[in-house]
Protein backbone atom coordinates (compact mmCIF):
# COMPACT_ATOMS: atom_id res chain seq x y z
CA UNK A 1 0.00 0.00 0.00
CA UNK A 2 2.82 2.29 0.88
CA UNK A 3 4.52 1.39 -2.37
CA UNK A 4 1.55 2.62 -4.39
CA UNK A 5 1.64 5.83 -2.40
CA UNK A 6 5.29 6.33 -3.21
CA UNK A 7 4.84 5.81 -6.92
CA UNK A 8 1.70 7.87 -7.20
CA UNK A 9 2.50 10.50 -9.79
CA UNK A 10 2.50 14.19 -8.99
CA UNK A 11 -0.14 14.91 -11.61
CA UNK A 12 -2.75 13.09 -9.59
CA UNK A 13 -2.59 15.49 -6.69
CA UNK A 14 -2.56 18.49 -8.98
CA UNK A 15 -5.72 17.47 -10.79
CA UNK A 16 -7.32 16.70 -7.47
CA UNK A 17 -6.56 20.11 -6.00
CA UNK A 18 -7.71 21.80 -9.19
CA UNK A 19 -10.97 19.96 -8.82
CA UNK A 20 -11.28 21.20 -5.24
CA UNK A 21 -10.51 24.70 -6.39
CA UNK A 22 -13.29 24.42 -8.93
CA UNK A 23 -15.60 23.32 -6.18
CA UNK A 24 -14.61 26.39 -4.18
CA UNK A 25 -15.42 28.69 -7.09
CA UNK A 26 -18.72 26.98 -7.59
CA UNK A 27 -19.78 27.23 -3.96
CA UNK A 28 -20.86 30.90 -3.75
CA UNK A 29 -23.20 30.43 -6.69
CA UNK A 30 -24.97 27.56 -5.06
CA UNK A 31 -25.49 29.39 -1.76
CA UNK A 32 -29.02 28.89 -0.61
CA UNK A 33 -30.95 27.98 2.50
CA UNK A 34 -30.06 24.32 2.22
CA UNK A 35 -26.31 24.91 1.79
CA UNK A 36 -24.93 21.86 3.62
CA UNK A 37 -21.69 23.47 4.80
CA UNK A 38 -20.41 27.03 5.13
CA UNK A 39 -17.18 27.84 6.94
CA UNK A 40 -14.84 30.80 7.17
CA UNK A 41 -11.88 32.13 9.10
CA UNK A 42 -12.07 35.29 11.19
CA UNK A 43 -8.87 36.43 9.50
CA UNK A 44 -7.31 35.33 6.23
CA UNK A 45 -3.99 37.03 6.74
CA UNK A 46 -1.39 36.22 9.37
CA UNK A 47 1.25 38.94 9.43
CA UNK A 48 4.63 37.96 10.87
CA UNK A 49 5.91 41.22 12.31
CA UNK A 50 8.81 41.95 14.68
CA UNK A 51 6.71 41.05 17.72
CA UNK A 52 5.14 37.88 16.24
CA UNK A 53 4.62 35.15 18.84
CA UNK A 54 2.13 32.99 16.99
CA UNK A 55 -1.54 33.57 16.35
CA UNK A 56 -4.80 31.84 17.12
CA UNK A 57 -7.35 32.00 14.32
CA UNK A 58 -11.04 31.22 14.67
CA UNK A 59 -12.72 28.98 12.14
CA UNK A 60 -16.52 29.09 12.26
CA UNK A 61 -19.38 27.87 10.16
CA UNK A 62 -22.74 26.23 9.87
CA UNK A 63 -23.80 22.81 8.73
CA UNK A 64 -27.13 21.27 7.73
CA UNK A 65 -28.26 18.02 9.27
CA UNK A 66 -26.19 15.46 11.14
CA UNK A 67 -22.60 14.49 10.65
CA UNK A 68 -19.10 15.26 11.80
CA UNK A 69 -16.95 18.23 10.89
CA UNK A 70 -13.25 17.80 10.08
CA UNK A 71 -10.91 20.75 9.67
CA UNK A 72 -7.54 20.09 8.01
CA UNK A 73 -4.92 22.87 7.77
CA UNK A 74 -2.03 22.46 5.30
CA UNK A 75 0.97 24.73 5.07
CA UNK A 76 2.75 25.49 1.78
CA UNK A 77 4.58 22.50 0.33
CA UNK A 78 8.29 21.96 0.92
CA UNK A 79 10.94 19.53 -0.21
CA UNK A 80 12.47 17.81 2.79
CA UNK A 81 15.61 15.74 3.14
CA UNK A 82 15.49 13.21 5.95
CA UNK A 83 18.82 11.83 7.09
CA UNK A 84 19.83 8.95 9.30
CA UNK A 85 22.86 8.96 11.56
CA UNK A 86 25.11 5.93 11.89
CA UNK A 87 28.10 5.35 14.09
CA UNK A 88 31.22 5.86 12.00
CA UNK A 89 34.56 5.50 13.79
CA UNK A 90 32.94 6.12 17.15
CA UNK A 91 30.97 9.24 16.27
CA UNK A 92 27.47 9.61 14.91
CA UNK A 93 27.29 11.08 11.43
CA UNK A 94 24.62 11.42 8.73
CA UNK A 95 24.76 8.59 6.22
CA UNK A 96 21.62 7.56 4.34
CA UNK A 97 19.14 10.20 3.16
CA UNK A 98 15.76 10.35 1.43
CA UNK A 99 14.28 13.36 -0.41
CA UNK A 100 10.55 13.86 0.12
CA UNK A 101 8.84 16.19 -2.33
CA UNK A 102 5.84 18.43 -1.73
CA UNK A 103 5.53 17.77 1.99
CA UNK A 104 3.12 20.12 3.82
CA UNK A 105 5.27 22.47 5.90
CA UNK A 106 2.51 22.75 8.49
CA UNK A 107 -0.31 20.38 9.33
CA UNK A 108 -3.07 20.28 11.88
CA UNK A 109 -6.41 18.53 12.03
CA UNK A 110 -9.47 18.99 14.25
CA UNK A 111 -12.80 17.19 14.39
CA UNK A 112 -16.09 17.00 16.22
CA UNK A 113 -15.85 13.21 16.30
CA UNK A 114 -15.03 11.89 19.76
CA UNK A 115 -14.25 8.36 18.64
CA UNK A 116 -12.77 7.87 15.19
CA UNK A 117 -14.34 9.16 12.00
CA UNK A 118 -16.91 7.18 10.09
CA UNK A 119 -14.84 7.19 6.91
CA UNK A 120 -13.14 4.44 4.89
CA UNK A 121 -9.34 4.41 4.86
CA UNK A 122 -9.26 5.50 1.22
CA UNK A 123 -11.19 8.70 1.99
CA UNK A 124 -8.95 9.45 4.98
CA UNK A 125 -5.93 9.10 2.74
CA UNK A 126 -7.39 11.15 -0.07
CA UNK A 127 -8.11 14.07 2.24
CA UNK A 128 -4.98 13.46 4.32
CA UNK A 129 -6.94 13.24 7.54
CA UNK A 130 -4.65 12.28 10.40
CA UNK A 131 -0.85 12.34 10.61
CA UNK A 132 -0.51 8.81 9.24
CA UNK A 133 -2.31 9.89 6.06
CA UNK A 134 -0.11 12.84 5.17
CA UNK A 135 1.23 12.26 1.68
CA UNK A 136 5.00 11.84 1.72
CA UNK A 137 6.18 11.27 -1.83
CA UNK A 138 9.68 10.43 -2.92
CA UNK A 139 11.37 9.63 -6.22
CA UNK A 140 14.18 7.83 -4.42
CA UNK A 141 14.28 4.10 -4.96
CA UNK A 142 14.16 2.57 -1.50
CA UNK A 143 12.67 -0.44 0.20
CA UNK A 144 9.29 -0.19 1.86
CA UNK A 145 10.89 -0.66 5.26
CA UNK A 146 13.36 2.17 4.69
CA UNK A 147 10.51 4.36 3.46
CA UNK A 148 8.54 3.68 6.63
CA UNK A 149 11.45 4.61 8.89
CA UNK A 150 12.22 7.82 7.02
CA UNK A 151 8.57 8.85 6.64
CA UNK A 152 8.05 8.33 10.37
CA UNK A 153 11.10 10.46 11.08
CA UNK A 154 9.64 13.35 9.05
CA UNK A 155 6.43 13.23 11.12
CA UNK A 156 8.42 12.97 14.35
CA UNK A 157 10.72 15.89 13.53
CA UNK A 158 7.82 18.07 12.39
CA UNK A 159 5.98 17.30 15.63
CA UNK A 160 9.08 18.04 17.69
CA UNK A 161 9.27 21.58 16.30
CA UNK A 162 5.52 22.07 16.66
CA UNK A 163 4.66 22.27 12.95
CA UNK A 164 2.55 19.10 12.97
CA UNK A 165 0.13 18.68 15.85
CA UNK A 166 0.34 15.15 17.22
CA UNK A 167 -3.33 14.86 18.22
CA UNK A 168 -6.50 15.92 16.49
CA UNK A 169 -7.91 19.17 17.90
CA UNK A 170 -11.53 19.73 18.83
CA UNK A 171 -14.21 21.29 16.68
CA UNK A 172 -16.95 22.47 19.05
CA UNK A 173 -20.61 22.25 18.16
CA UNK A 174 -22.87 25.16 19.10
CA UNK A 175 -26.42 23.93 18.95
CA UNK A 176 -27.49 21.92 15.91
CA UNK A 177 -25.95 24.01 13.16
CA UNK A 178 -23.04 26.12 14.35
CA UNK A 179 -19.50 24.91 14.85
CA UNK A 180 -16.22 26.57 15.71
CA UNK A 181 -12.57 25.57 16.01
CA UNK A 182 -9.39 27.41 16.81
CA UNK A 183 -6.47 27.16 14.42
CA UNK A 184 -3.12 27.74 16.12
CA UNK A 185 -0.37 29.27 14.00
CA UNK A 186 2.91 28.85 15.92
CA UNK A 187 5.80 31.32 15.85
CA UNK A 188 8.09 29.28 13.57
CA UNK A 189 5.63 28.79 10.66
CA UNK A 190 6.93 29.17 7.15
CA UNK A 191 5.39 31.92 5.01
CA UNK A 192 3.14 31.17 2.06
CA UNK A 193 -0.39 30.19 1.21
CA UNK A 194 -2.10 27.77 3.56
CA UNK A 195 -5.29 25.88 2.86
CA UNK A 196 -7.94 25.29 5.48
CA UNK A 197 -10.16 22.44 4.36
CA UNK A 198 -13.48 21.95 6.12
CA UNK A 199 -15.22 18.63 5.48
CA UNK A 200 -18.68 17.43 6.42
CA UNK A 201 -18.69 13.68 7.01
CA UNK A 202 -22.02 11.88 6.86
CA UNK A 203 -22.95 8.23 6.33
CA UNK A 204 -19.38 7.10 5.79
CA UNK A 205 -18.59 9.62 3.08
CA UNK A 206 -17.67 13.25 2.52
CA UNK A 207 -20.99 15.02 2.09
CA UNK A 208 -19.59 18.49 1.55
CA UNK A 209 -16.23 20.24 1.49
CA UNK A 210 -15.00 23.79 1.54
CA UNK A 211 -11.48 25.13 1.16
CA UNK A 212 -10.50 28.50 2.57
CA UNK A 213 -7.11 30.03 1.80
CA UNK A 214 -4.97 31.53 4.54
CA UNK A 215 -2.00 33.76 3.81
CA UNK A 216 1.00 33.91 6.09
CA UNK A 217 3.28 36.81 5.20
CA UNK A 218 6.19 38.60 6.74
CA UNK A 219 5.47 42.27 7.20
CA UNK A 220 7.24 45.38 8.34
CA UNK A 221 10.93 45.63 9.08
CA UNK A 222 11.54 41.88 9.33
CA UNK A 223 10.03 41.27 5.89
CA UNK A 224 12.24 43.94 4.39
CA UNK A 225 15.32 42.38 5.97
CA UNK A 226 14.37 38.93 4.69
CA UNK A 227 13.60 40.22 1.19
CA UNK A 228 16.82 42.23 0.97
CA UNK A 229 18.87 39.27 2.19
CA UNK A 230 17.49 37.09 -0.59
CA UNK A 231 17.03 39.57 -3.44
CA UNK A 232 20.11 41.76 -2.89
CA UNK A 233 22.51 39.48 -1.04
CA UNK A 234 25.64 41.48 -1.91
CA UNK A 235 24.10 44.75 -0.77
CA UNK A 236 22.80 43.05 2.37
CA UNK A 237 26.23 41.62 3.17
CA UNK A 238 27.92 45.00 2.79
CA UNK A 239 25.24 46.67 4.91
CA UNK A 240 25.65 44.01 7.62
CA UNK A 241 29.42 44.64 7.68
CA UNK A 242 29.03 48.44 7.82
CA UNK A 243 26.43 48.26 10.59
CA UNK A 244 28.68 46.02 12.68
CA UNK A 245 31.76 48.18 12.06
CA UNK A 246 29.88 51.38 12.96
CA UNK A 247 28.47 49.71 16.08
CA UNK A 248 32.02 48.80 17.09
CA UNK A 249 33.21 52.40 16.52
CA UNK A 250 30.24 53.77 18.45
CA UNK A 251 30.84 51.42 21.36
CA UNK A 252 34.48 52.41 21.53
CA UNK A 253 33.63 56.11 21.41
CA UNK A 254 30.96 55.82 24.11
CA UNK A 255 33.13 53.86 26.53
CA UNK A 256 36.02 56.25 26.01
CA UNK A 257 33.79 59.07 27.20
CA UNK A 258 32.65 57.16 30.27
CA UNK B 1 9.49 40.59 25.35
CA UNK B 2 9.93 38.67 22.12
CA UNK B 3 11.39 39.71 18.80
CA UNK B 4 11.11 37.90 15.50
CA UNK B 5 14.42 37.12 13.78
CA UNK B 6 13.80 37.46 10.04
CA UNK B 7 16.57 35.17 8.78
CA UNK B 8 16.58 32.60 11.57
CA UNK B 9 12.76 32.61 11.18
CA UNK B 10 11.97 32.30 14.86
CA UNK B 11 11.03 34.45 17.84
CA UNK B 12 13.44 34.89 20.70
CA UNK B 13 13.29 36.64 24.03
CA UNK B 14 15.16 39.94 23.64
CA UNK B 15 16.56 39.85 27.17
CA UNK B 16 17.80 36.29 26.80
CA UNK B 17 19.78 37.22 23.68
CA UNK B 18 21.04 40.49 25.22
CA UNK B 19 22.07 38.54 28.32
CA UNK B 20 23.84 35.93 26.24
CA UNK B 21 25.70 38.66 24.35
CA UNK B 22 26.66 40.30 27.64
CA UNK B 23 27.78 37.00 29.20
CA UNK B 24 30.02 36.14 26.26
CA UNK B 25 31.16 39.79 26.17
CA UNK B 26 32.30 39.58 29.81
CA UNK B 27 34.26 36.42 28.96
CA UNK B 28 35.90 38.02 25.94
CA UNK B 29 36.71 41.15 27.95
CA UNK B 30 38.38 39.10 30.67
CA UNK B 31 40.28 36.74 28.40
CA UNK B 32 40.93 38.94 25.35
CA UNK B 33 39.42 36.54 22.83
CA UNK B 34 36.50 37.28 20.50
CA UNK B 35 34.12 34.91 22.24
CA UNK B 36 32.76 33.58 18.96
CA UNK B 37 33.67 30.05 19.98
CA UNK B 38 31.22 30.34 22.89
CA UNK B 39 28.59 32.39 21.07
CA UNK B 40 28.02 30.02 18.15
CA UNK B 41 27.38 26.89 20.28
CA UNK B 42 25.12 28.98 22.57
CA UNK B 43 23.06 30.19 19.62
CA UNK B 44 22.71 26.64 18.33
CA UNK B 45 21.62 25.60 21.81
CA UNK B 46 18.99 28.38 21.73
CA UNK B 47 17.49 26.80 18.60
CA UNK B 48 18.97 29.09 15.96
CA UNK B 49 19.77 26.93 12.89
CA UNK B 50 23.51 26.12 12.88
CA UNK B 51 24.23 27.84 9.53
CA UNK B 52 22.51 31.05 10.71
CA UNK B 53 24.39 30.91 14.02
CA UNK B 54 27.66 30.66 12.07
CA UNK B 55 26.89 33.45 9.58
CA UNK B 56 25.58 35.79 12.25
CA UNK B 57 28.48 35.01 14.57
CA UNK B 58 30.92 36.22 11.91
CA UNK B 59 28.95 39.46 11.56
CA UNK B 60 28.86 40.12 15.29
CA UNK B 61 32.61 39.55 15.63
CA UNK B 62 33.31 42.52 13.30
CA UNK B 63 31.80 44.89 15.85
CA UNK B 64 33.65 43.52 18.86
CA UNK B 65 36.96 43.41 16.96
CA UNK B 66 36.60 47.01 15.72
CA UNK B 67 35.85 48.13 19.26
CA UNK B 68 38.80 46.17 20.65
CA UNK B 69 41.39 47.02 18.03
CA UNK B 70 40.96 50.77 18.51
CA UNK B 71 41.94 50.47 22.16
CA UNK B 72 45.01 48.44 21.22
CA UNK B 73 45.93 50.79 18.37
CA UNK B 74 46.15 53.72 20.78
CA UNK B 75 48.59 51.76 22.93
CA UNK B 76 50.69 50.90 19.86
CA UNK B 77 49.96 47.19 20.17
CA UNK B 78 49.18 46.51 16.51
CA UNK B 79 51.89 45.19 14.18
CA UNK B 80 50.47 46.41 10.89
CA UNK B 81 52.81 44.44 8.59
CA UNK B 82 52.22 41.21 10.49
CA UNK B 83 48.48 41.93 10.45
CA UNK B 84 48.48 42.44 6.68
CA UNK B 85 50.34 39.17 6.09
CA UNK B 86 47.92 37.24 8.33
CA UNK B 87 45.10 39.02 6.56
CA UNK B 88 46.19 38.11 3.03
CA UNK B 89 46.22 34.44 4.03
CA UNK B 90 42.99 34.88 5.98
CA UNK B 91 40.99 36.33 3.10
CA UNK B 92 41.91 33.41 0.84
CA UNK B 93 41.25 30.93 3.66
CA UNK B 94 37.86 32.32 4.64
CA UNK B 95 36.74 32.46 0.99
CA UNK B 96 37.69 28.83 0.56
CA UNK B 97 36.00 28.06 3.89
CA UNK B 98 32.65 29.51 2.80
CA UNK B 99 32.68 27.39 -0.36
CA UNK B 100 33.59 24.32 1.69
CA UNK B 101 30.71 25.25 4.01
CA UNK B 102 28.26 25.40 1.11
CA UNK B 103 29.50 22.10 -0.26
CA UNK B 104 29.22 20.34 3.12
CA UNK B 105 25.75 21.83 3.57
CA UNK B 106 24.56 20.07 0.42
CA UNK B 107 26.17 16.83 1.63
CA UNK B 108 24.35 17.12 4.96
CA UNK B 109 27.59 17.00 6.93
CA UNK B 110 27.90 20.66 7.92
CA UNK B 111 26.66 20.21 11.49
CA UNK B 112 29.11 17.38 12.07
CA UNK B 113 32.02 19.34 10.61
CA UNK B 114 31.18 22.41 12.70
CA UNK B 115 31.02 20.32 15.87
CA UNK B 116 34.12 18.25 15.06
CA UNK B 117 36.15 21.39 14.32
CA UNK B 118 35.11 22.73 17.70
CA UNK B 119 36.01 19.50 19.50
CA UNK B 120 39.43 19.25 17.85
CA UNK B 121 40.49 22.87 18.12
CA UNK B 122 39.05 23.61 21.52
CA UNK B 123 40.54 20.34 22.80
CA UNK B 124 44.05 21.05 21.50
CA UNK B 125 44.09 24.70 22.55
CA UNK B 126 42.52 24.02 25.93
CA UNK B 127 45.10 21.34 26.67
CA UNK B 128 47.99 23.56 25.52
CA UNK B 129 46.81 26.50 27.61
CA UNK B 130 46.21 24.29 30.60
CA UNK B 131 49.72 22.85 30.42
CA UNK B 132 51.23 26.29 29.93
CA UNK B 133 49.36 27.92 32.79
CA UNK B 134 50.10 25.02 35.14
CA UNK B 135 53.79 25.34 34.29
CA UNK B 136 53.82 29.07 34.92
CA UNK B 137 51.84 28.66 38.14
CA UNK B 138 54.45 26.17 39.36
CA UNK B 139 57.26 28.48 38.23
CA UNK B 140 55.86 31.49 40.05
CA UNK B 141 55.67 29.39 43.22
CA UNK B 142 59.31 28.34 42.98
CA UNK B 143 60.44 31.85 42.05
CA UNK B 144 63.18 30.61 39.73
CA UNK B 145 65.43 33.34 38.41
CA UNK B 146 66.62 31.63 35.23
CA UNK B 147 63.85 33.24 33.21
CA UNK B 148 65.71 36.38 32.32
CA UNK B 149 68.38 34.51 30.39
CA UNK B 150 65.86 32.93 28.00
CA UNK B 151 65.92 33.96 24.37
CA UNK B 152 63.01 35.91 22.92
CA UNK B 153 61.93 32.67 21.28
CA UNK B 154 63.30 29.30 20.29
CA UNK B 155 64.70 28.81 16.80
CA UNK B 156 63.49 25.83 14.80
CA UNK B 157 62.81 24.58 11.25
CA UNK B 158 60.31 27.40 10.64
CA UNK B 159 63.12 29.92 10.68
CA UNK B 160 64.69 28.22 7.67
CA UNK B 161 61.82 29.11 5.32
CA UNK B 162 62.48 31.55 2.46
CA UNK B 163 61.12 35.12 1.97
CA UNK B 164 62.33 36.39 5.32
CA UNK B 165 61.11 39.74 6.53
CA UNK B 166 61.84 41.89 9.57
CA UNK B 167 58.70 42.60 11.64
CA UNK B 168 59.78 45.54 13.81
CA UNK B 169 56.95 45.73 16.31
CA UNK B 170 56.99 41.97 16.85
CA UNK B 171 60.81 41.93 17.04
CA UNK B 172 60.87 39.01 14.62
CA UNK B 173 62.87 38.10 11.50
CA UNK B 174 60.84 35.32 9.92
CA UNK B 175 59.50 34.11 6.58
CA UNK B 176 56.39 35.83 5.21
CA UNK B 177 55.01 32.36 4.48
CA UNK B 178 54.46 31.67 8.18
CA UNK B 179 51.91 34.40 8.97
CA UNK B 180 50.26 33.89 5.54
CA UNK B 181 49.91 30.16 6.23
CA UNK B 182 48.54 30.65 9.74
CA UNK B 183 46.15 33.32 8.44
CA UNK B 184 44.96 30.92 5.75
CA UNK B 185 44.21 28.08 8.18
CA UNK B 186 42.47 30.36 10.66
CA UNK B 187 40.49 31.90 7.78
CA UNK B 188 39.03 28.50 6.91
CA UNK B 189 38.03 28.04 10.55
CA UNK B 190 36.41 31.47 10.62
CA UNK B 191 34.12 30.56 7.78
CA UNK B 192 33.27 27.04 8.91
CA UNK B 193 32.99 27.65 12.64
CA UNK B 194 31.63 31.22 12.65
CA UNK B 195 34.39 32.36 14.95
CA UNK B 196 36.90 35.17 14.61
CA UNK B 197 39.59 32.60 15.18
CA UNK B 198 41.17 34.60 18.00
CA UNK B 199 41.33 31.54 20.20
CA UNK B 200 43.38 29.75 17.54
CA UNK B 201 45.24 32.81 16.27
CA UNK B 202 46.47 34.07 19.64
CA UNK B 203 48.17 30.82 20.74
CA UNK B 204 49.54 30.32 17.22
CA UNK B 205 51.12 33.78 17.25
CA UNK B 206 52.60 33.27 20.70
CA UNK B 207 53.77 29.67 20.40
CA UNK B 208 54.41 29.23 16.65
CA UNK B 209 55.57 32.68 15.59
CA UNK B 210 57.03 33.66 18.95
CA UNK B 211 55.49 37.14 18.96
CA UNK B 212 55.63 39.19 22.17
CA UNK B 213 52.33 38.87 24.05
CA UNK B 214 51.56 42.59 24.14
CA UNK B 215 51.21 42.94 20.36
CA UNK B 216 49.49 39.60 19.84
CA UNK B 217 45.92 40.49 20.83
CA UNK B 218 45.83 43.82 18.97
CA UNK B 219 47.31 42.34 15.79
CA UNK B 220 45.01 39.35 15.91
CA UNK B 221 41.96 41.59 16.36
CA UNK B 222 43.12 43.81 13.49
CA UNK B 223 43.14 40.99 10.99
CA UNK B 224 40.01 39.34 12.41
CA UNK B 225 37.98 42.43 11.42
CA UNK B 226 38.74 41.90 7.76
CA UNK B 227 38.59 38.12 7.73
CA UNK B 228 35.21 38.06 9.45
CA UNK B 229 33.96 40.88 7.19
CA UNK B 230 34.91 38.71 4.22
CA UNK B 231 33.20 35.68 5.78
CA UNK B 232 30.08 37.76 6.52
CA UNK B 233 29.91 39.02 2.95
CA UNK B 234 30.31 35.56 1.46
CA UNK B 235 27.87 33.91 3.89
CA UNK B 236 25.33 36.62 3.04
CA UNK B 237 25.73 36.28 -0.72
CA UNK B 238 26.14 32.50 -1.01
CA UNK B 239 24.05 31.12 1.84
CA UNK B 240 21.81 33.99 3.05
CA UNK B 241 22.55 33.03 6.63
CA UNK B 242 23.40 36.41 8.19
CA UNK B 243 20.69 37.69 10.53
CA UNK B 244 21.38 41.39 11.15
CA UNK B 245 18.65 41.68 13.77
CA UNK B 246 20.21 38.87 15.81
CA UNK B 247 23.70 40.29 15.24
CA UNK B 248 22.62 43.73 16.52
CA UNK B 249 21.09 42.26 19.67
CA UNK B 250 24.20 40.18 20.34
CA UNK B 251 26.64 43.02 19.81
CA UNK B 252 24.73 45.47 22.02
CA UNK B 253 25.00 42.97 24.87
CA UNK B 254 28.51 42.04 23.75
CA UNK B 255 30.13 45.47 23.82
CA UNK B 256 28.66 46.29 27.24
CA UNK B 257 29.78 42.92 28.59
CA UNK B 258 33.26 43.36 27.11
CA UNK B 259 33.77 46.62 28.97
CA UNK B 260 32.72 45.04 32.26
CA UNK B 261 34.93 42.04 31.51
CA UNK B 262 37.98 44.18 30.81
CA UNK B 263 37.64 45.80 34.25
CA UNK B 264 37.13 42.43 35.96
CA UNK B 265 40.08 40.96 34.06
CA UNK B 266 42.41 43.66 35.33
CA UNK B 267 41.84 42.40 38.88
CA UNK B 268 42.86 38.82 38.12
CA UNK B 269 46.37 37.42 37.65
CA UNK B 270 47.48 36.34 34.18
CA UNK B 271 48.09 32.70 35.13
CA UNK B 272 44.76 32.40 36.90
CA UNK B 273 43.05 33.89 33.87
CA UNK B 274 44.66 31.48 31.50
CA UNK B 275 43.91 28.42 33.58
CA UNK B 276 40.27 29.54 33.93
CA UNK B 277 39.99 30.03 30.19
CA UNK B 278 41.64 26.66 29.62
CA UNK B 279 39.09 24.96 31.88
CA UNK B 280 36.22 26.66 30.08
CA UNK B 281 37.55 25.76 26.65
CA UNK B 282 38.07 22.13 27.70
CA UNK B 283 34.53 21.95 29.11
CA UNK B 284 32.95 23.23 25.88
CA UNK B 285 35.05 20.82 23.86
CA UNK B 286 34.23 17.89 26.17
CA UNK B 287 30.51 18.60 26.00
CA UNK B 288 30.52 18.73 22.20
CA UNK B 289 32.52 15.51 21.96
CA UNK B 290 30.17 13.82 24.43
CA UNK B 291 27.20 14.79 22.22
CA UNK B 292 28.87 13.29 19.17
CA UNK B 293 29.72 10.01 20.86
CA UNK B 294 26.57 9.15 22.81
CA UNK B 295 23.70 7.66 20.85
CA UNK B 296 21.41 10.54 19.85
CA UNK B 297 17.76 10.56 20.97
CA UNK B 298 16.65 10.47 17.37
CA UNK B 299 18.89 8.97 14.71
CA UNK B 300 16.88 10.75 12.04
CA UNK B 301 16.80 14.45 11.26
CA UNK B 302 15.17 16.55 8.55
CA UNK B 303 16.21 19.62 6.59
CA UNK B 304 14.08 21.73 4.28
CA UNK B 305 15.76 22.21 0.92
CA UNK B 306 15.54 25.04 -1.57
CA UNK B 307 13.00 27.01 0.41
CA UNK B 308 12.39 30.37 -1.19
CA UNK B 309 8.79 30.75 -0.07
CA UNK B 310 7.53 34.20 0.76
CA UNK B 311 9.50 35.97 -1.89
CA UNK B 312 7.57 38.29 -4.17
Amino acid sequence: MIATLIQRPFAFRRSWSRCLFGLLLFLPMSLSADEPLVADLDNHLVAITAGFTGEELLLFGTMQGDGDIVVVVHGPKQDIVARRKDRVAGIWMNTESVLFKGVPSFYSVATTAKTGLDLPASALRRHQIGLENIRLLTDDIISEKTYDFFAASVLRSKMAIGLYSPDAGIVERRGRQLFRASVMIPTNVPVGTYTVETLLVRDGQIAAAQTTPLFVNKEGFGAQVFRTAHMQPALYGIAAILIAALAGLAANWIFQKL
Amino acid sequence: MYIYLPIAEMSVNIFLVLGMGAGVGVMSGIFGVGGGFLMTPLLIFLGVPAPVAVGTGANQIIASSVSGVLAHWRRGNVDLMMGLMLLSGGVVGSTLGVFVFKFLQTLGQIDLVIKLSYVIFLGIIGALMMAESLRSLLRSHRKTSGRMQRKLHQHNWMHGLPLKFRFRKSKLYISLLLPIGIGFLVGILTAIMGVGGGFVMVPAMIYLLGMPTNVVVGTSLFQIIFVSANATFLQATLNQTVDVVLAMLLLVGGVIGAQIGTKLGAKLKGEQLRSLLAIMVLLVSGKLLFDLVITPDDLYSIVTVGEKAGLP
